[in-house]
């Protein structure tokens, strides 16, 4: 079943138009890419998605019911620009955002307490935001996001500024909230991450859908039928490696059985990178 | 409500700022020692006083036995030339000498006070108006006239203005001066409130831009929302400042009038001065501090509060709308300029023209500038005091929130469009397209 779906959505500034007839189905509990270039109209879809900006025609359905004002609770947005105000303490700050989606603020004090034991920053309870790392800041942008549970989250470009082991941090934790039963829209450029997270993308150029899917099926659609393969010539020669064109795999296995001993044989998938960065730049011409 | 949740915030968080409550303390007990400070220091002066011994070289002849010996002052008539009584200052005999040449033909007009270290202002003063006197004395004895005479016709004048009214019954003392005073005061305070609670929003509304929280909370709330909670929370931050102020004034002149005899800090005043200048309208005491209680009576204090108080929320409110529009326009604080310029311009324009008002509160100027909803709460201020017919206030007022629900409203849309428009240079033509948005 679809948690999210959005209907033939137009958006025009001025006289530019930044989305056109965008489309798209997000199936519950799972974790949707969007992505595209920059100015694609990714921006623009999420802050209709927020109520931010109303849409000129189309329509959003949010578990089967017109999007309304009460969304605002069932959603948690995580922009790409963000920050917090600097001089505020991180405690309070939290719980005044959680009220304004809603939260009581005992019961977001009281989240905000697990939180903060979970990820073991206890000790910042009381620090002001500016005495905060900028990784730090992010890690309580995240929970600020997530406090009231929402079912529907947006993160745009969550891992920019993070390190390593904070990126880590967050992919576990996006993994694990959707396990609970968040359904997740994803706006990066980090293509790696959308391999190991996304189950589903749609890519977005120039205010248009260009591909909708599967990932796994994606790939398959845009398999150059490449294969990698090692074997050990029979001649007594080194061990080698080569990258095959070949249609039907089994004439291949054929021909370098002849050649020598197989030791290894994988198909070579397209990464999501070059899949984008090839249909970006034909839908550009 | 959410907007409850915004404005508790904005006002808590300022309210709990050290630079708050440092200047909630700090400004009444400024204006108590402005107050008393003077009048103590008077009371005591002659603790801070050092005594001063002058030699009076008095060539002329004219001022023997004129000055008289204070605690302070001690004049001694010496015979020496006055190299000698110089030196003798170098000595450190005396702490000055007064040296009064001798004139011929006239009366000398010209005196030289020499003296190692400066001379108190008072003392000179002293000397001069001395001096002064009994020329003058010599003078009228010269020309045949009794000096006792020229005593008896100083007089001085009082022009009572009374303002009537269509009720024969109500004759109302005025005090013209007092309400010019009261006005330019009342005028300056509106001003600077207007402008330094308008600004906080301003400056508000450019740190959520500037620190990138705002998208995190317009997804949460309604743009509108947000920045009517910012406006309403700061007034109610001016209006605990006003209230906590007027406390504070109340407590501290309560508190220094018990350990020290008002009556006495405030005839001080008048007592130095006599001692100066020896005024001969020697008004009777008595008869001031009626004067005072009258000036008191005849001005509506409680008129003049509530005027200020819709005045101030009018125009705030006008203002701040306004500001926070150019707030959500701009990338920072250094960016403001073009936009609020023009618009501070708007308030100048009623502070230039003060004492033109202040002179002529009824004139046809004063009563546009106070109708103008722009205008009105600096200009009706300045025109209260003098009393202003009741319609007036009413139309004024009336006007006035009828602007700021226009403004904004239209200042709503402005900051609905700015506050997620980053790194463009906006003009007036981009502001005014948004509000047609």
């Amino acid at each position: 079943m679809n948690f999210l779906e959005i209907k033939d959505v137009n958006k025009t500034y001025e006289t530019k138009q930044v989305l056109h007839d965008i489309s798209i189905s997000v199936p519950k509990q799972s974790i949707y890419g969007l992505l595209g270039p920059n100015g694609a109209g990714k921006t623009t879809l999420i802050r209709i998605l927020n109520q931010i900006t109303m849409p000129d025609s189309g329509q959003i359905f949010l578990d089967g019911k017109p999007l309304s004002k009460n969304d605002i609770a069932n959603i948690g947005y995580l922009p790409e620009e963000r920050g917090l105000y600097k001089k505020m303490k991180v405690s309070e700050q939290a719980i005044y955002l959680a009220q304004l989606k809603g939260m009581d603020s005992k019961e977001a004090d009281k989240r905000l307490r697990h939180w903060f034991i979970k990820f073991g920053i206890q000790n910042w309870w009381d620090k002001k935001v500016e005495e905060l790392s900028k990784g730090m800041q992010q890690k309580i942008q995240f929970i600020v996001t997530v406090i009231h549970e929402p079912k529907l989250l947006i993160f745009d470009e969550p891992f920019s500024g993070f390190d390593p082991i904070n990126v880590n941090l967050l992919k576990n934790e996006i993994l694990e909230l959707r396990e609970k039963g968040a359904t997740i829209l994803f706006s990066t450029h980090n293509m790696a991450s959308v391999e190991e997270l996304c189950d589903n993308i749609m890519l977005i150029n120039q205010g248009r859908k260009i591909l909708e899917g599967r990932v796994s099926d994606i790939k398959q659609q845009y398999k150059q039928h490449k294969y990698d393969v090692v074997y050990k010539p029979f001649d007594g020669s080194d061990v080698t490696r080569l990258t095959v064109n070949a249609t039907n795999p089994n004439d291949l296995v054929r021909d370098i059985i002849e050649k020598g001993e197989i030791v290894s044989l994988n198909e070579i998938l397209p990464s999501m990178n070059d899949i984008f960065i090839n249909l970006v730049s034909a839908s550009n011409k | 409500m959410k907007i409850g949740i915004i404005i508790k915030r904005e006002y808590l968080t300022r309210v709990k700022k050290r630079s708050f409550i440092i200047l909630t303390i700090l400004a009444p007990l400024f204006f108590a020692a402005l107050m008393f400070l003077p009048a103590i220091l008077m009371l005591n002066s002659e603790k801070f006083d050092q005594k001063k011994s002058i030699a009076v070289c008095d060539e002329s002849t004219l001022f023997v036995g004129k000055f008289d010996n204070t605690d302070v002052n001690t004049f001694i008539y010496i015979d020496n030339d006055i190299n000698e009584a110089k030196n003798l200052v170098r000595e450190g005999v005396y702490d000055g000498v007064l040296y009064i040449p001798r004139t011929e033909l006239n009366l000398p007009v010209n005196a030289e006070i020499y003296s190692m270290r400066q001379i108190p202002m008072t003392l000179s003063e002293y000397i001069n108006s001395t001096m002064q006197k009994t020329i003058e004395h010599q003078k009228l004895l010269a020309s045949g006239i009794d000096p006792e005479i020229v005593k008896a016709a100083h007089t001085t004048i009082n022009v009572q203005s009374i303002r009537m009214s269509e009720d024969e019954s109500v004759e109302k003392k005025t005090y013209s001066e007092f309400e010019f005073l009261l006005g330019i005061v009342l005028a300056m305070v509106i001003y600077f409130v207007i402008f330094i609670f308008g600004g906080q929003v301003m400056r508000g509304v450019i740190e959520e831009k500037t620190n990138r929280i705002i998208e995190v909370i317009v997804s949460s709330v309604k743009p509108f929302e947000l920045m009517m909670g910012k406006i309403i929370g700061i007034a109610l931050v001016g209006l605990t400042q006003f209230l906590l102020w007027g406390v504070l004034t109340l407590g501290i002149y309560g508190i220094v009038s018990t350990f020290l005899p008002v009556q006495d800090v405030f005839s001080t005043g008048s007592v130095m001065s006599e001692q100066i200048v020896e005024t001969a309208a020697n008004a009777d005491s008595e008869e001031l501090l009626t004067q005072v209680f009258d000036v008191i009576h005849s001005i509506n204090f409680k008129a003049i509060l509530w005027c200020f108080l819709f005045y101030f929320i009018g125009g705030y409110f006008l203002y701040s709308a306004m500001f926070a529009a150019i707030g959500a326009a701009v990338d920072s604080e250094t960016d403001t300029q073009q936009f609020a310029t023009p618009i501070s311009m708007l308030l100048i324009i009623p502070m230039v023209c003060s004492t033109v008002i202040a002179n002529a509160p009824d004139s046809v100027l004063s009563i546009w500038l106070s109708m103008i909803p722009f205008t009105s709460p600096v200009a009706m201020m300045l025109r209260i005091p003098f009393g202003v017919p009741i319609w007036q206030v009413v139309v004024s007022v009336a006007l006035l929130f009828a602007t700021f629900i226009v403004f904004t409203w239209l200042a709503g849309k402005v900051y609905r469009t700015g506050i997620l428009m980053y790194g463009k240079k906006v003009s007036w033509k981009e502001i005014f397209k948004w509000i047609k948005y």
